[in-house]
This record gives C-alpha cells, structure tokens and sequence, in this order.
C-alpha cells in the first residue's frame, strides 16, 4: 500500500483516502469539433504505459478532495514527488536517464 | 503411550506441569512450555502425516516454519484453524489436534497404494492426466484434495472477534534472536519508538536452544534480561506470537499477532488474532536462518530431522526424539547436536562428515567425548517403514558427487541432517530485491534493498553469535539515526560471546545413490508436495529452462511452507541438470504471506453488519414499522414494496402500481444524489456538463439533463434546478452520487480551474417524499397552503419554495412516473414528520406507499430508463432514442459531444432501446435474456440484444419489457426470440419503449 504526499493537505497519507486518476497532463483539445476521427481517438483513449517514470493524476477522495499530480516509478512503485494542478513536474524521464 | 522421550529437563519447559491433548483422537500429555511438535515427538509419535502425492508416512523434520510435515487440524467446530504447523502451535490443556493429510487415518492410509505406483506420477502428472475431458476435472480435484488432505475450513461462523491496529513506528525489527533484540535495544536507547515482533512464543530465536553463553551468562538468562529491559522502555512495543508476514510497498507491512489461540479459555480473553498494519520509517530484517536438509535416498522416512532441531528439542523442550542418533553433515555445526544427544545418556551412533578432514573446535570437542566420526562419507540412503531403522553409508568422493567404496549399513532410529544454512530472505524478497548467490556461505542472501530495509545476523548471512549481536546493534543505532534519534553511533558495548572456531562447510545438494537418481529410490527436495530430486530431472529433459516453470510444473515450494526447506538444494540440483551455475540459475521469488494468515485477522471486525456501511432515510423506521422489503442500492437501504398480510410480491407490487396510476402513492426518494453546486460560473459550467443547455434556465425552474463521459456514453441522468442566480441542485442517480461529485471536481479542477464554481454534496441533508398520482395535489394542498398549486400556477418542471406540514420545504413538479408528482424535499430531520403528515393527509385517498419495484414499473411503462439497468456505459443517447436531451446549438463542445459524431458512434446497428411485448403477454421476460432474430439458427446463434428491463405491467394487463436490440429503432413490428437457459424460447414483439400514455398527458391534471 502506498504512501502519498497530498500536496494541498502537505501530508503523507495512506492509499486508501486517494483514488487513481491515470495519466496526468492531457489537454482537453479547445475544439474537438475541428479534429478528425482519429486525432479525437487518440486524445479518448490512447495513454502512456511506461516502464519507469510516469506523471499521474490522484485525487485525495476521503481527504480534501483536490486533485494532483505524482511522479512515480511504475517499476519500483517509488513516489519521486506530488505537486499541485498548474505546476510542471520537477523530475522528467529524460532527467532521471530513461 | 508416557512421554518415554521427555528428559528431566529442557530451558523452557516446567515439567512439574502436566497438560493433556489429543492427537488424531487419542489422549496424550505433555508438559508447559511444550510446542504440539515436542509433546508429540515427547510421546514417541512417529507418523504425522502423509505425503500429498505418494501418501507416504511422514514425521517431524523441524521445529517452526520450515516444517512440511506436521501440518494439523487444530480445534473443532466453529473455531477449527487448519494448516497450522505443530512446531507452531502451542500446547494448552485440552488442544485437538488432527493430522490434516492421511485418510481415513495416518497409520492405515488407503492412499498409500499410490506410493506403489509413484513413478506413474511424475512432475507436471496434474497437467498431464486431468487436463481432459474437463468435465471430470472437479471429479478429479475433489478426490485429489480428499486424497491430499488440505485440511478443512470451519463451516459455521467464526465465533471470535479479530482486530485491526494501525500502527507507525521509527523502527521495525523483525524477528527477537540475538541480532534483533540487540537492534531494538540500540535504537531504544537512541529514543526512536521501536516494534519488535517474532513468531515465536518468546523472544530469543535461536538462544532459546543455545548452549553459547553471553557475558559470562546462559543465553536464556541473557535474553531474559535484555527483554526485561526492552519491556520497560515506554517507546518499544513488543510482539511476540507475531508474525510479519507481508512487506509491502513503502515499508508498510503486516504482523498477524496470535492473541488468544495458544489459551484454554480463548473467549474470555479478547480478539483472537490481531492484524497489524504497520508503517515503518526503517526496518531491520532479523529473521534468521534455516538449516538446510541433505537430499538422499528416502530422506523423507519419519526419523529423518534437522540437526538443529534435534538440539532445540533437546535444549529447549527436554526431548530426545529417539534413541540411536546418527548426525549427517557438511559443516561444524551439527557436531553440536551429536555434543547435545550425547549429554542426554542416549547412544550417538556416528557422525557422517562429508568433508575429508574435519577439524572444527566442535568436532575436536565430539572426538574427545569418544565420539565416532566418519569423515569423507555420506549417508545414502535411510531405510525403514514408519521410523528410520538404518541408514546406508558410503565413502564420498571429495567433491560428494561420486561413491568411491563399499557401502555399509549403520542402525539408527534417528538421523540428524545438516546441509549448512539458508538464510531467510523472504521478507526482503517481497519487496521485490533479487537475492544474490553467495559463494562464501553457499546461499542466497538478500538482494539489494528496495526499500528502508536492512537484512542483518543470519538472514544477512552472518551465522556467528558474535557477528549477529554486533551487526544488531550496529544496524539499531544506525537505523534510529536516520530517523533522527541519536548519533548513529554504539555507546554500549557489544556482549561478548565465545567464538567458535569453525571450518568451511561443504557444498553438497543431493547426495549420490549407487543409482542413478532416476533410478534410485526417491530423493526428496519438498516433503510437502512430494517433489524428489529425480523430478526435478525429468522436468529438464522435457524442456524446462527456467526455475519459475520449473517451479509450477514440479510443484517444488508450492506448499505452505513455501520450500523453506529443500528449495535451495532443488535450485542446485536444477542449475547442475542444466549445467549451469546456480547464480545464473537463479532462485524463485517469494511472496506473502511467509506462513499461513487466517483469514478471520484479514476480515477483522469489518463482517456480518460491519462488512459494509448502510445507509438509512430518515423514514426508515416508518418503512420498517410497515413491513416493507428492502432492496439494497449502493450502500442505501430502499423499500423495494411493502407487502401487506399475505401478498406474494407480485401482488404487493400490481396493487402498488394501479394505486399510483388510479389515486395517489409515496415514495421515499431521499437517497436520489444531490449535489448544491453555487458560483458566478455554475451555470456556464453545467452546460459543460450536460448535454443540454442551463444558460437559461430561470430560479424556480428544473430541467432534465443527460451526462455523458468524454467517449459519448451515458454516465448519469437527473433533474437540474435553479434555485437562485448562480445557485442550482443537481440530482443524481442514487448510485452514481459519489461518482458525479468526484467527475465534477476532476474538470473544475484540472481542466477549467478559471471557472468559479463551487460543489457540496448534500444528498443527507435532504429528506424527499414523493407523491404521485392524479390526486397527488390533493393531498399536498391538504399541508401545505403557502405555494398556489394550480396546474397554470406551478407548472411542471417547476420548483417552489413553500411550509408543507409546518416545515420549510422545496417542492418540484417532475416525475418518474408520468402522473402528476410533487417531491417534497425537507430537511432530513423532518423527513418522517412530514412523511406522516401526507400519509394522514392521503388517508381519504388511499394513500399506497410504494416501494423501487413499483417505481421501476411505472417508469418502464412510461419508457423512463434507469441509467445502469437500461445502459451499460455504452449507449449513447441516440441509442436510448433520447435525441432530444442533446442540445444542437450549444457553443461550448459539451463533454462527450464529438465523441457522438465518431463512425461508431452513428453506426446503424448499434443496440438501440426498445420495447419488447411478449406474444403471449402472461410470459415475463427474464432480465439479461439475449435477444435473436432466428430461433431455429444453430448454436452459437447470432445475438442482436439483450433485455434491459422487465415487469409485469398491471395496468396494461400484460408484460412490458425494455431492450437494446442492433438496428432496433427500424425494426418496429418485428417479431424477436429470447431463447432461455430453461429451454424456453420466448417470442416478442419489437414496440416502442412507451408503453402507457405516449403524449405524456397524464401528469397534466388540472
């Protein structure tokens, strides 16, 4: 079971208060009218899988409700760091030599 | 039988204490202190169980959790525990116990036919005979798991409580041997809060059995004081009876603390089990080592133990589990054991060395004693039925992969196996760190750790007294300094221990046989699960590469020992077949638990009424006090009908029905969501949200809205309203409240964070009662009389504010019934006064109160969906024929709305609702039944549909049934089958959806 620093509430707690919200940083398109069928289908349904480094969206469900962003090691499961709707991560997969 | 094996003495027992027991039935004493193992072993059992393929005899090899043998039955009724292993359990007064394999007894085992015939059973044989037909594979599983024995669960409720704690701590240390309690007593010390937990009964590991001496004192006497001391410091808890079963991710890991179970009187004394969830900054890894068994010819014969068990039962429990010894080993330490057999009086036939030129300080000590030693031999093979009676002894060649001379035969009745040690590893293991071969210590050790962990003492490979107390305490200060407690540096000096000199032990994994090991008798590697050297073998001549396959197709470490034993020896023998080295081989991974964990400490009190939260209305005990039959909806307890004296449902629910549709009914609606949503942006944002438009929608208005997910599927549906500017309610499905609340906040927050709007769950606060029927304003107008009811006045899909019964209330004009409805909404506390109030003001009416059954009907009827039942999380609103919730000329491109354009979204034969009217309108279709055009099609017929919805209708005198059905909306008229898992088939007819009054003129009453 993981243990999340909440970036708004700035504490560590239990997986359980947070739910999983997939992969961070994927900009609603401002006009989905103008894109074709395939670009519409790529920004519904096709999302990252990677071995290491991944941006992810949580949201602390039983705590104060905010959703944020955590950069994690899917491989070791290792949080490198939280931080809050409209900041850039800190720690990049080409940073941490992926 | 007298316990013709008990010594006058043993370290931890009081023999002046007798405690009585039975086993398979039979009466049997041991003394306090006693484990089940040494109080069998003390009255000379021999036969503990069978094996799981060849249903040999088996005894007593260990003396905790390596144990593959003694696996019992503890207990009867209610309270049984299988799987426990007897070197775990501790004897109480009046202890069942039962073997778990072995039927219909341990001694006349009709199974052991099987062994005649083992070699008919090779590895993989599982895969190889009972894969076909696969009708008969649960004939086969409920022989073979008869035949196996696995023990059985208990078939009653659990009649004990079992906790949970969550717990946070500096430093965890597991396990209490010499190197974990000096690592707990340095880290309290330095001020950090410790948890030392250990499985066994008392701390001390190993010192509990040790004849080593520390400071000058017994190694008990040592531990005593040390856990004296530990127990004073009000920043360490101490677990014995725990054990760490899981590491977890980010050092989180679970103890299963045995409470209760080793008490006469159990109930009395609180939980049974304990599960604690801990959450470590650090961790010290001191679990120890298990001695390794030498693989030789019918090793398994009962007789055959662990040379370290062997002097743990005699120094510890005062029991000398035989009469003639003979030690077979690889190393210096056995020769204690044969030290240790020789102090008791009793006969020490031989010590079988493999080694050339042993000359240890032991086994110079074990000479003096007058002790013979054969060095450069081997035991090959032990014979014997139920006890070992010889063994077969012959000269090795240096390396002991070969026989270089005559064999001879040696009586015994006991041999004591050392193969060196493997270091416990598990629980590092678990946090995924790849254990690396050890040249040095022939053994894995732990890999690099992946977490806040530190292995140390003989679980990091370190088998020496003086080595595990120094690395404890050296790893405790360290540890407490990084979390900030001390300098990290020793300030205490470290006990002294006498050094043993030692030689180097021999790498020997499976001792030759004058046969080949096809050929020869069975060398086994995992007791429990019967896989033998030759095995191992065969699966690389089939093919087998790599250890994990190896693994499953052998069943090698499948037990519940998990292979603590022989699973090294099973690698070696592995890496030699495929000429490999076993580095490169490599070793299985372990995973949780380390040993066996009830289920009743994972459930914990969260069973019976606490497996999950309920939830009430504030009318529930109304419903109650009437009798009413509850249907769950998420967590909500809903009145499904309220049945009066001698009505089935149906009847309950047709009477319920024509009620509504003739007078008037009440619903409670309370568990409908309902979300307060305010902000000079709230309207903008909605229309976001919906598919169709709230720009405009005036306070004192309510307006239907479909949600859709961003792929254009119906997600959830409910009634908006406006209650002032820039202040609305939203309505959402009962079970879908939570999830439309936290879908909201997702697009506030992290895609339009500029829009200033705001979101509060209120679905509590409210208590709605719902009225419907053509004399619905009779009866509202009879309590309240500030709010014009007029049908020009309050028009549908109107809201007003109003006193119903004396209250302050919100009242709206919808329905989900299609007649005239008024929910009544008041704060939740006067939800059963006003209740009472309309059920008194519509007693001239006959008031029906009605449950969700009559409720799904009148709304089948009226082609409402329910979203969830109707839909799937793929039907569009299209698909529902529900076009006109989708506003055309919205500005904002709504959530979901591309996805409408996408080519499947338009496709022409997407399932589409529909209604289905039987041919013979008696038959009620069963919801889920699949939907085809041509009942005569061979099997697998083409399914076009399933139905969604279905109900007897009383008002239409026939059943009613809602579809999705491909091209459904151009098949009108068309007649469909819905073939039925009873052999039924059952025609229909495509209808509309809208069954009762198409035009929707029922609710206009004037």
């Amino acid at each position: 079971m993981l243990l999340i620093h909440c970036p708004y509430c700035r504490e560590d707690r239990e997986e359980e208060e947070f739910s999983y919200g997939g992969e961070a940083h994927i900009v609603r398109p401002l006009e989905p009218e103008a894109l074709s069928d395939q670009e519409w289908g790529d920004y519904l349904f096709f999302r990252k899988n990677p071995r290491g480094i991944h941006h992810e969206m949580w949201y602390h469900q039983t705590g104060c409700r905010r959703y944020f962003y955590a950069t994690r090691n899917t491989v070791s499961y290792e949080i490198l760091e939280t931080y809050m709707v409209g900041e850039k991560p800190q720690i990049s997969a080409a940073e941490a030599g992926q | 039988m007298s316990q013709i094996n008990r010594l006058p003495s043993g370290a931890r027992i009081d023999s002046s204490v007798a405690v009585k027991f039975t086993f398979n039935g039979k009466q049997l004493q041991g003394v306090a202190g006693d484990t089940l193992a040494s109080a069998l072993l003390a009255n000379g059992v021999n036969v503990v169980g069978r094996s799981f393929k060849y249903s040999r005899p088996r005894g007593i090899v260990g003396h905790g959790a390596e144990e593959p043998n003694a696996i019992m039955q503890i207990g009867s009724g209610a309270g049984t525990v299988p799987n426990l292993k007897a070197t775990q359990v501790e004897l109480y007064e009046g202890l069942e116990a039962a073997s778990v394999n072995g039927w219909p007894s341990v001694n006349f085992d009709l199974m052991s036919i099987t062994g005649w015939f083992g070699r008919l059973m090779p590895p993989g044989f599982y895969y190889k005979t009972f894969m076909y037909p696969a009708k008969l594979w649960m004939t086969y599983e409920h022989f073979i798991r008869k035949a196996a024995g696995l023990g059985s669960s208990p078939v009653q409720d659990d009649p004990d409580s079992y906790d949970k704690l969550n717990q946070h701590c500096d430093l965890l240390v597991v396990g209490a041997g010499p190197a974990g309690l000096m690592a707990a007593r340095e880290a309290a010390r330095a001020g950090a809060r410790v948890i030392i937990a250990d499985e066994q009964s008392e701390f001390g590991g190993s010192l509990l059995a040790s004849t080593q001496r520390i400071d000058g004192r017994s190694a008990t006497g040592w531990v005593e004081e040390i856990v004296a001391e530990l127990n004073a410091f009000a920043n360490v808890q101490t677990l014995p009876r725990s054990t760490v079963f899981g590491y977890y991710d980010h050092n989180f890991l679970g103890i299963l603390q045995r409470r209760t179970d080793h008490l006469v009187l159990r109930a009395a004394a609180g939980a049974r089990q304990r599960l604690h969830r801990v959450r470590a900054k650090q961790v010290i890894l001191a679990t120890g080592a298990f001695e390794r068994p030498l693989v030789f010819a019918h090793n398994d014969i009962p007789g055959v133990m662990q040379a370290s068990s062997v002097s743990t039962y005699i120094n510890r429990y005062g029991v000398a589990p035989g009469n003639r010894l003979l030690v077979f080993t690889t190393n210096d330490n056995a020769y204690q054991t044969a030290i240790d057999w020789h102090r008791t009086g009793r006969t020490v036939v031989a010590v079988i060395d493999s080694r050339a030129a042993p000359e240890g300080q032991l086994v110079a000590a074990a000479r003096q004693l007058g002790i013979q030693i054969m060095a450069g031999h081997g035991v090959i093979e032990a014979q014997g039925g139920k006890r070992v009676k010889r063994a077969l002894v012959a000269p090795l060649s240096a390396d002991g992969s070969e026989i270089t001379g005559a064999v001879q035969r040696l009586g015994c009745d006991l041999i004591a196996c050392s193969g060196g040690w493997s270091p416990a590893i598990h629980l590092s293991s678990h946090t995924g760190a790849k254990p690396t071969w050890d040249q040095n210590i022939h053994g894995f050790r732990p890999g690099e750790s992946k977490q806040q962990e530190r292995s140390v003492g003989a679980c990091g490979g370190s088998y020496a007294l003086s080595a595990c107390l120094a690395e404890g305490a050296a790893a405790g200060a360290e540890m407490a300094h990084l979390t900030g407690h001390g300098d990290g540096i020793l300030h205490f000096p470290v006990p002294e221990a006498e050094e043993v000199q030692e030689q180097p032990q021999q790498a020997l994994f499976l001792v030759p046989h004058t046969k080949a090991t096809s050929r020869a008798p069975s060398q086994f590697v995992d007791m429990q699960l019967d896989v033998s050297a030759s095995g191992i073998e065969l699966a690389v001549r089939e093919g087998f590469e790599s250890v994990e396959h190896i693994k499953r197709y052998t069943a090698m470490g499948f037990g519940t020992d998990q292979g603590k034993l022989g699973n090294i020896n099973g690698m070696a023998i592995l890496a030699n077949a495929l000429g490999q080295s076993i580095q490169e081989t490599g070793t299985t991974i372990f995973r949780p638990s380390y040993t066996p964990t009830t289920f009743g400490a994972i459930a914990g009190r969260d069973v019976g009424d606490l497996f999950d939260p309920e939830r009430y209305t504030a009318m529930h005990r109304w419903h109650q006090d009437q009798g009413a039959e509850f249907e769950d909806v998420g967590q909500w307890k809903r009145p499904w009908y309220f049945p009066q004296s001698g009505e089935s449902m149906l009847e309950a629910v047709n009477r319920e029905c024509l009620a509504v549709r003739n007078s008037v009914g009440i619903l409670d609606a309370s568990t409908l969501g309902k979300i307060d949503i305010q902000g000079p942006d709230a309207a903008e944002f909605i229309t976001r949200m919906y598919t169709n438009s709230y720009l405009k929608l005036a306070p004192g208005k309510c307006r239907y809205g479909v949600m859709l997910k961003e792929d254009g599927m119906i997600f959830d549906d409910g009634v908006c309203a406006c209650i002032a500017d820039n202040h609305y309610l939203m309505f959402t499905t009962t079970g879908g409240a939570a999830g439309v609340l936290a879908w909201l906040e997702l697009w506030q927050q992290t895609e339009w964070p500029h829009l200033q709007v705001y979101f509060t769950s209120v679905t509590d606060h409210w208590a709605t009662a719902t009225i419907s029927g053509p004399n619905a304003r009779k009866v509202l107008a009879k309590v309240c009389d500030d709010i014009d009811l007029a049908n020009n006045a309050f028009e549908f899909m109107d809201w007003r504010d109003g006193t119903v019964a004396g209250v302050d209330a919100r009242v709206f004009r919808i329905s989900f019934t299609g007649e005239l409805t008024y929910e009544i909404n008041v704060p939740a506390h006067y939800g059963r006064h006003i209740w009472e109030a309309l059920i008194a003001a519509g007693e001239e009416f006959g008031i029906t109160p009605y449950g969700t059954e009559t409720m799904h009907v009148l709304r089948a009827e009226k082609g409402f969906i329910i979203v969830g039942q109707d839909t799937d999380g793929s039907m569009t609103p299209a698909d529902m024929n529900m076009d006109w919730v989708v506003g055309k000329n919205k500005s904002f491109s709504f959530i979901g709305k591309r996805s409408l354009q996408r080519s499947d979204s338009v496709r022409e034969n997407r399932k589409q609702l529909v209604g289905l009217k039987t041919v013979d309108g008696t038959q009620v279709l069963p919801e889920g039944a699949q939907v085809v055009f041509d009942p005569q099609q061979v099997i697998p017929m083409s399914m076009q549909g399933h139905v969604t919805s279905s109900y007897y209708s009383a008002n239409m005198g026939h059943s009613i049934a809602l579809a999705v059905v491909k091209g459904g909306h151009s098949r009108l008229g068309q007649i469909v089958h819905c073939p039925l898992a009873d052999g039924r088939t059952i025609a229909a007819e495509i209808v509309s959806s809208v069954f009762y009054d198409s035009k929707g003129e029922r609710q206009n009453v004037q």
